[in-house]
C-alpha cells in the first residue's frame, strides 16, 4: 500500500507542510511520517497531529481529505508521485523540478509557481498565478507542465521563462502576463489585458478575445507547432476538439511595449 | 540448394556497420510529403560518392503523425553518427525545409542524437522560436507559407549497409521482372530500404581499380560482357544479365529478412541463379549466409 495520508484535524489556520513531499519519506516508516514537521500558523507541529499516516513510501504518496488550508504540498518536489484526493491549498507544487501531482480537486492560487520540471494536473479549478513568478520575483515557472481541467484565475504563466500550461475552461486577467517564452493555452475565454508586457513566448485561446492596443494583427493560418502542443494534450486528457486541433488561428505579436517577439494565437 | 527451380549459389552477402536514422516527413497532402522526401532521398544511393544512403520506408496515415498530416517515413544510413547528422542538416535544410508545407519530426528513440533543428534554426535569422514538452523541442522556423517546423534532434543507432542480393539471369526481362517482384517484397519490411533507383542497382562495384584515384570499379565479375576476358568472371554462358539489390536496415535482422523475402519473390523462370556480393568476409562486420535464409 503507498504511503497514505488522511486529514484528520482540520486545521483552524493555514498549516505549511511543504514536508509531504516524496523524496522526504524515503525511507521512512509510518511512525517517523507522522513525526515530520509542519508549521502551524507560526507554532510548529508534527505532520501526525492533522494526518492519519498508513502505508509505506514506494514513490507514490496520497493524500485524502478536505485540504484547503494546507499549503505547499509537493513544494520542492523532485520526483515520485503524489495523489491528492480533495480540495488543496496555495502553493502546490511550488518550485517543483520532477514527478507528478494529481489532484482530484480544486486548487488554490499559486499553484506551481516557479516550476522547473515536473507535471502538475488538476481534475478541478485553479485560483490565481498558476506557474507565476512570485511578488518581487520576475521568472515565474522554468519548465514542466501544469495542466487545469477547469478553469483558472488571474495572471496565468506570469513571467513564466518556459514550459506548459493549459486550462480546459477558462482564464482570468493577465493570462500570459510579463511572459518570458512558454506556451499557455486556454481552450476557454481569456480575461482581459492579455500578455501585458510579454516579451516572447505563446498564449493561446479557443475563444475570441479583446487585445491591447500594443498587440499588432500579424496573419491567420494554421500552425503546426500548435497541432503538436494541442496533440500532446489531447494525449494527457484534455478535451480537444478536432475544429481546435485543425483550426485556423489569428496570430497576434506583441506586447509592443517590450520586444513583441511574443504571440497571442486565436482560434477563428 | 534451389527455389522454384532456381539454383541459390551457397555464398554469402557481406555487409557493414553503418549508423542510421530515421525521420518523418509530414505535410498539407501526401503529394507534398512525397515530393519532400524524394527530394531528400535523391543522390544517396552509395556512400561512395553521395556520402550517405538513404530512401523512403513507408508512407504514414494522417492518424498516425503528431500534427494529423499525411506523411512519409525516411531512413538514412552514413558512416558515423556524426555523418549522419551532417548530411540530416544539409538535407532536410535543402530538401524538406525549402518543400511547401513540410514539417520534420524525430522518429527515432535512440539515446545517441544528433542535432538538427537547433542548427537549421538560424535560418530564422533571430524570428524562431521554439515549443518544448515533453521532452522533446520543436524549432519554428519563419518561412513564406507559415513555419517550418522541424525537431531539435534526431535519434541515431547502429546499423547494417550493405546486405545485397545478386540476380543471374538468362536476358534482360525476366531479370528486371525479379528484380522488381523481390523489391516489392523486400519493401514489406519494416526498418529497411533499398537505396538504388527503385531499390535496384545494375552498376555493382568492386573494392579499387587499376587506376589510383579510383576507390571503386565496375564489378567484372558480374558483367556478361566481360565473361570471356574477366578472370573473375563468376558467370556461366547462358547468363545474360545481372542486377542487384542493395540493402541498407536499422538492425541486421531487417535486412536478413528483407533479402529472404526478395530472395522468394526472384525465383522466376529466367533467372539462373541467386546470388549475393561480398569481399571473401575481409571488410564487412556481417555475413549473411544465403543459405540461412531458405
Amino acid at each position: 500500500m503507498s504511503l497514505t495520508l488522511t486529514l484528520h484535524t482540520q486545521p483552524d489556520v493555514p498549516l505549511e507542510a511543504e514536508t509531504i513531499v516524496p523524496q522526504r519519506f524515503d525511507g521512512m516508516d509510518a511512525k517517523k511520517v507522522a513525526a515530520a514537521k509542519v508549521l502551524y500558523g507560526n507554532q510548529p507541529a508534527a505532520l501526525g497531529d492533522f494526518f492519519r499516516v498508513e502505508g509505506r513510501p514506494d514513490g507514490e504518496l496520497r493524500v485524502v481529505g478536505n485540504l484547503s488550508w494546507i499549503k505547499m504540498i509537493g513544494a520542492g518536489m523532485t520526483h515520485g508521485r503524489i495523489v491528492i484526493e480533495g480540495n488543496v491549498g496555495m502553493h502546490l507544487g511550488a518550485a517543483m523540478s520532477g514527478g507528478e501531482i494529481l489532484v482530484d480537486g480544486n486548487v488554490a492560487d499559486w499553484v506551481g509557481e516557479e516550476m522547473s520540471g515536473g507535471r502538475i494536473v488538476v481534475k478541478g479549478n485553479a485560483g490565481h498565478l498558476v506557474g507565476s513568478a512570485l511578488r518581487g520575483e520576475s521568472v515565474g515557472a522554468r519548465g514542466g507542465e501544469i495542466i487545469i481541467h477547469g478553469n483558472a484565475g488571474n495572471e496565468v504563466g506570469g513571467g513564466m521563462r518556459r514550459g506548459l500550461i493549459a486550462v480546459g475552461g477558462n482564464s482570468g486577467d493577465f493570462t500570459g502576463v510579463s511572459m518570458l517564452a512558454g506556451t499557455v493555452v486556454v481552450l476557454g475565454q481569456l480575461g482581459i489585458r492579455t500578455g501585458a508586457g510579454m516579451k516572447r513566448g505563446t498564449v493561446v485561446s479557443c475563444k475570441p478575445a479583446e487585445l491591447l492596443p500594443t498587440f499588432s494583427y500579424a496573419c491567420s493560418y494554421r500552425p503546426v507547432a500548435l497541432r503538436l502542443v494541442l496533440g500532446y494534450l489531447r494525449s494527457r486528457g484534455l478535451a480537444i476538439s478536432d475544429a481546435q486541433f485543425f483550426g485556423r488561428y489569428r496570430r497576434w505579436s506583441g506586447d509592443g511595449v517590450e520586444t513583441g517577439r511574443g504571440e497571442v494565437l486565436l482560434l477563428e | 540448394m534451389l527455389i522454384n527451380g532456381v539454383t541459390v549459389v551457397d555464398t554469402f552477402a557481406e555487409a557493414f556497420a553503418m549508423s542510421g536514422t530515421r525521420v518523418l516527413i509530414t505535410a498539407e497532402n501526401e503529394k507534398w510529403a512525397e515530393a519532400a522526401a524524394r527530394t531528400m532521398t535523391g543522390f544517396a544511393t552509395s556512400v561512395i560518392g553521395c556520402k550517405c544512403e538513404a530512401g523512403i520506408e513507408r508512407v504514414v496515415a494522417a492518424g498516425e503523425t503528431p500534427d494529423g498530416r499525411p506523411g512519409v517515413m525516411v531512413l538514412l544510413f552514413a558512416t558515423s553518427a556524426d555523418g549522419v547528422g551532417k548530411r540530416l542538416v544539409e538535407r532536410i535544410g535543402q530538401c524538406v525545409m525549402t518543400c511547401p508545407t513540410t514539417a520534420c519530426f524525430n522518429a527515432l528513440q535512440s539515446e545517441n542524437t544528433v542535432v538538427v533543428g537547433g542548427l537549421l534554426r538560424y535560418f530564422g535569422d533571430g524570428f524562431q522560436a521554439s515549443k518544448q514538452f515533453d521532452g522533446r523541442r520543436f524549432w519554428r522556423v519563419p518561412v513564406m507559407d507559415g513555419e517550418f517546423v522541424v525537431e531539435e534532434r534526431f535519434g541515431v543507432q547502429p546499423a547494417v549497409g550493405g546486405g545485397n542480393l545478386l540476380l543471374l539471369g538468362e536476358d534482360l526481362p525476366p531479370t528486371l521482372s525479379a528484380a522488381e517482384a523481390a523489391v516489392n517484397a523486400m519493401r514489406t519490411v519494416p526498418g529497411v530500404i533499398l537505396p538504388f533507383p527503385d531499390g535496384v542497382v545494375r552498376s555493382g562495384s568492386k573494392v579499387g581499380s587499376r587506376y589510383k584515384s579510383v576507390i571503386a570499379s565496375t564489378n567484372d565479375a558480374y558483367c556478361p560482357t566481360l565473361r570471356a576476358v574477366s578472370k573473375a568472371t563468376a558467370l556461366d554462358q547462358e547468363t545474360g544479365c545481372v542486377l542487384e539489390i542493395v540493402i541498407d536496415g536499422l538492425d541486421v535482422d531487417a535486412v536478413r529478412e528483407a533479402m529472404r523475402r526478395g530472395l522468394r519473390a526472384a525465383a522466376i523462370p529466367g533467372i539462373r541463379q541467386i546470388s549475393a556480393g561480398n569481399y571473401g568476409g575481409n571488410l564487412g562486420q556481417y555475413k549473411i549466409e544465403l543459405r540461412s535464409l531458405l
